[in-house]
């Protein structure tokens, strides 16, 4: 099979769907001129033009309600915002607007819209540059959100994201762009909310997704050294979340680790550890353990970030203390 | 029928003013020696930037150092400053010493914000630095409280609240200014209008390009000055601070200035043209100061060697000493996020 960049993936799915419906445009910071921030959109604006690649000033509040405005009346959105730092500034239109729309109109304006970007940190960036959203938007019901992992997932799944009927948020990353992947050549659509299980194993099931699932495949990898067995599953939607294939995997596995990048209090894995103790208590032969983030702004340090991420060897550790193996 | 209006309006109050004010030879002797320390720190950060010994983002200040250099000579030392990200000249300015913001950049412990901040986010109290912001837009209405807690103990001291011409196009500056004038806060407002923000030129962004009016919806006193000459900026800061201090509330100045580098360390600034470039350095302050000093007999050649030899030893000695400074540990990612001492982390 080809294999092709995250970010090319993306701009298939995009290019392809606007192809297929007119109603779809894209808008954000460096979209057009500038072929995207991190060259997403690279070659779109020749493709399709200023009416449907739209350069917007910085911004941020205005155009993502203009998108919203936009779905109310029958366009299909896609915003770009350069990175989730900077949807901070446009929350209100997301949270207000998008995801309460459909419920406040008793059903008549469904917001068929995506905004997607990156999310996380990327190095030493600092302390404004650096966080991971995956959680605060999942927290919020009437979006959907989507993160997915490899180039071949990304593009599946954005191509169903932009034919969702309401608001997804899609979540990529600045140290994702360049990975690359097999990707078909033929059309094909990844549903919304499953999970994928990326590795079977039988010993222990780690749950993880977006860029995070590196470090879960990585050590799923080094612990089959060792003869340890893990299950790897990939949430790729982290709203909603597909609970049964978490449940059946922990079901044959009896163990559960979840790895995330995301500060720990109210974190998908806290999420997904309170489901799982209440649908699948009695198959648990251990406490459920979380890698997250430090709990705290990443600062600039290599120092710190060396601190604050999960890697292999933090997931090692808490591998090993569900089996009880020092 | 309405009357046509022209779009772009034009105030007797927004042409570009030539300086008027006759500048001591010290004030000039001073303006060149901090430009260059700027230029000069800067370029080797760019190089150590190459060698990845700096990461992240790094934005350069290197064409619009006239700015910082007129500011600080039309203001006091007990004024307040805060701007974006592109903040090194701003700091080495304002007397932190250089080694300390090359250790900022270094990501080492004995950096001005301890490592914590990097490029972006510079900061210093003793120096009235309130710091370097990475939020497009986010310092302008901190620039206004910060003003807001002068005026509110009677102090007279002035914010200057720099951001960019992308900033302007942020709601927070519309807000803010608003509320600045309503209250009459002692702000000074610059737009470093270097034409673009990142790959956009000011002309994408707006139907209304002339950036100087932006402050006119809300009677803001609005100025467009020459950012290219300390002197022009240094009257312009003066007369708004003069204004803030009597109680007359804040002032918006359109500085014109250029960035000859590109937006940051990774953008090869393709949405511009070499000649553009060349035209603005053959204006480049540093160049143009230097050449009011010898034609005022001010100095003589001997003593630009002097200065440049001078600064080449503080740069060299700035980089040696972030070499040689550690890292922060791993464990103070959990020392400065409250100043409630015992704060309970969560850690597993
Ligand atoms: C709210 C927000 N949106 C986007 C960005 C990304 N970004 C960083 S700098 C920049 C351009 C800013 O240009 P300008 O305000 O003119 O300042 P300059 O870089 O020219 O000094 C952009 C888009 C950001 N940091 N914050
Ligand atoms: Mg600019």
């Amino acid at each position: 099979m080809r294999v092709i960049q995250f970010r090319e993936a993306l701009r298939e799915a995009m290019t392809e769907e606007m192809k297929r419906d007119e109603q779809i445009f894209l808008m954000g910071e460096e979209v057009a001129e500038y072929n995207g921030a991190y060259k997403v959109s690279q070659g779109m604006l020749d493709e399709f033009g200023p009416k449907r690649i739209i350069d917007t000033p910085i911004a941020e509040l205005g155009f993502a309600g203009i998108a919203v405005g936009a779905a109310m009346n029958g366009l299909r959105p896609i915003v770009e915002f350069m990175t989730f730092n900077f949807s901070l500034v446009a929350i209100d239109q997301v949270i207000n607007a998008a995801a309460k729309m459909y419920q406040m109109s008793g059903g008549q304006f469904n917001i068929p819209m995506v905004f997607r970007g990156p999310t996380g940190s990327a190095g030493q960036l600092g302390a404004q540059h650096s966080q991971a959203f995956e959680n605060w938007y999942a927290n919020c019901p009437g979006l959907k959100v989507v993160v997915p992992s490899n180039p071949a997932d990304a593009k599946g799944l954005l191509k169903s994201a932009i034919r969702d009927n309401d608001p997804v948020i899609f979540m990529e990353s600045e140290q994702m762009y360049g990975d690359k992947g097999e990707v078909p050549e033929e059309e094909y659509l990844i549903p919304i909310g499953k999970a994928a299980v990326k590795r079977e194993g039988t010993d222990v099931t780690i749950v993880s997704f977006g860029k995070i699932m590196k470090v879960a495949l990585a050590t799923a990898e080094a612990l089959a050294a060792e003869g340890i067995s893990c299950e790897v599953i990939d949430l790729m939607t982290v709203r909603p979340i597909d609970y049964d294939t978490i449940i059946q995997s922990v079901q044959k596995t009896n163990r559960l680790v979840i790895v995330e990048e995301a500060w720990p209090l109210a974190s998908i894995s806290t999420e997904i550890s309170y489901m799982v103790q209440k649908k699948a208590f009695d198959y648990l032969d251990a406490p459920i353990h979380r890698i997250c983030t430090a709990d705290a702004p990443l600062g600039y340090a290599p120092t710190f970030v060396q601190e604050f991420l999960p890697n292999v060897e933090r997931t090692t550790k808490a591998i090993k203390a569900v089996l009880y193996k020092a | 029928m309405l009357c046509a209006v022209p779009n772009f309006v034009s105030f007797a109050t927004l042409f570009i003013k030539m300086a008027k004010t006759k500048f001591t030879k010290e004030t000039y002797l001073n303006w060149y020696e901090q430009m260059l320390l700027m230029r000069r720190f800067e370029e080797k950060a760019a190089q150590l930037y190459g060698q990845q010994k700096i990461k992240g983002f790094c934005h350069l200040y290197i064409g619009q150092e006239a700015v910082v250099a007129g500011t600080l000579s039309a203001t006091r030392k007990d004024d307040r400053h805060i701007t974006a990200y592109r903040d090194h000249a701003h700091a080495i300015a304002l007397g932190i010493p250089s080694r300390e913001v090359m250790a900022e950049l270094y990501g080492k412990v004995t950096g001005c914000s301890k490592g914590k901040g990097g490029s972006m986010h510079m900061f210093s109290k003793e120096h009235n630095f309130f710091g370097g912001h990475g939020i497009v837009g986010g310092q302008i209405p901190l620039g206004a409280g910060i003003a807001l807690a002068d005026q509110y103990r009677g102090g007279d001291q002035v914010t200057i609240c720099s951001f960019g011409d992308g900033a302007a196009r942020q709601g927070a500056l519309h807000e803010t200014f608003n509320m600045a004038m309503l209250w009459k806060l002692p702000v000074i407002f610059i737009c470093e209008n270097n034409g673009y923000a990142m790959g956009t030129s000011v002309e994408r962004t707006t139907n209304a390009p002339d950036m100087s009016i932006i402050g006119k919806g809300y009677d803001m006193p609005s100025f467009v000055v020459d950012g290219m000459h300390p002197e022009t900026v240094h009257e312009a800061i003066a007369e708004a601070a003069e204004r803030a201090r009597k109680g007359e509330g804040p002032t918006y100045l359109d500085v014109r200035t250029y960035r000859y580098r590109g937006h940051s360390m990774s953008d090869p600034a393709k949405y511009r043209t070499k000649e553009e470039v060349e035209e603005y350095k053959k204006k480049d302050p540093i160049e143009v100061v230097k050449a009011t000093i010898l034609k005022q007999k001010f100095a003589a050649e001997a003593w630009f060697d002097e200065v440049e030899a001078k600064i080449e030893g503080i740069v060299a000695e700035a980089v040696e000493f972030s070499e040689n400074s550690p890292y922060p540990d791993g464990s103070e990612l959990y020392t400065d996020v409250y100043a409630e001492p015992n704060y309970p982390y969560i850690t597993e």
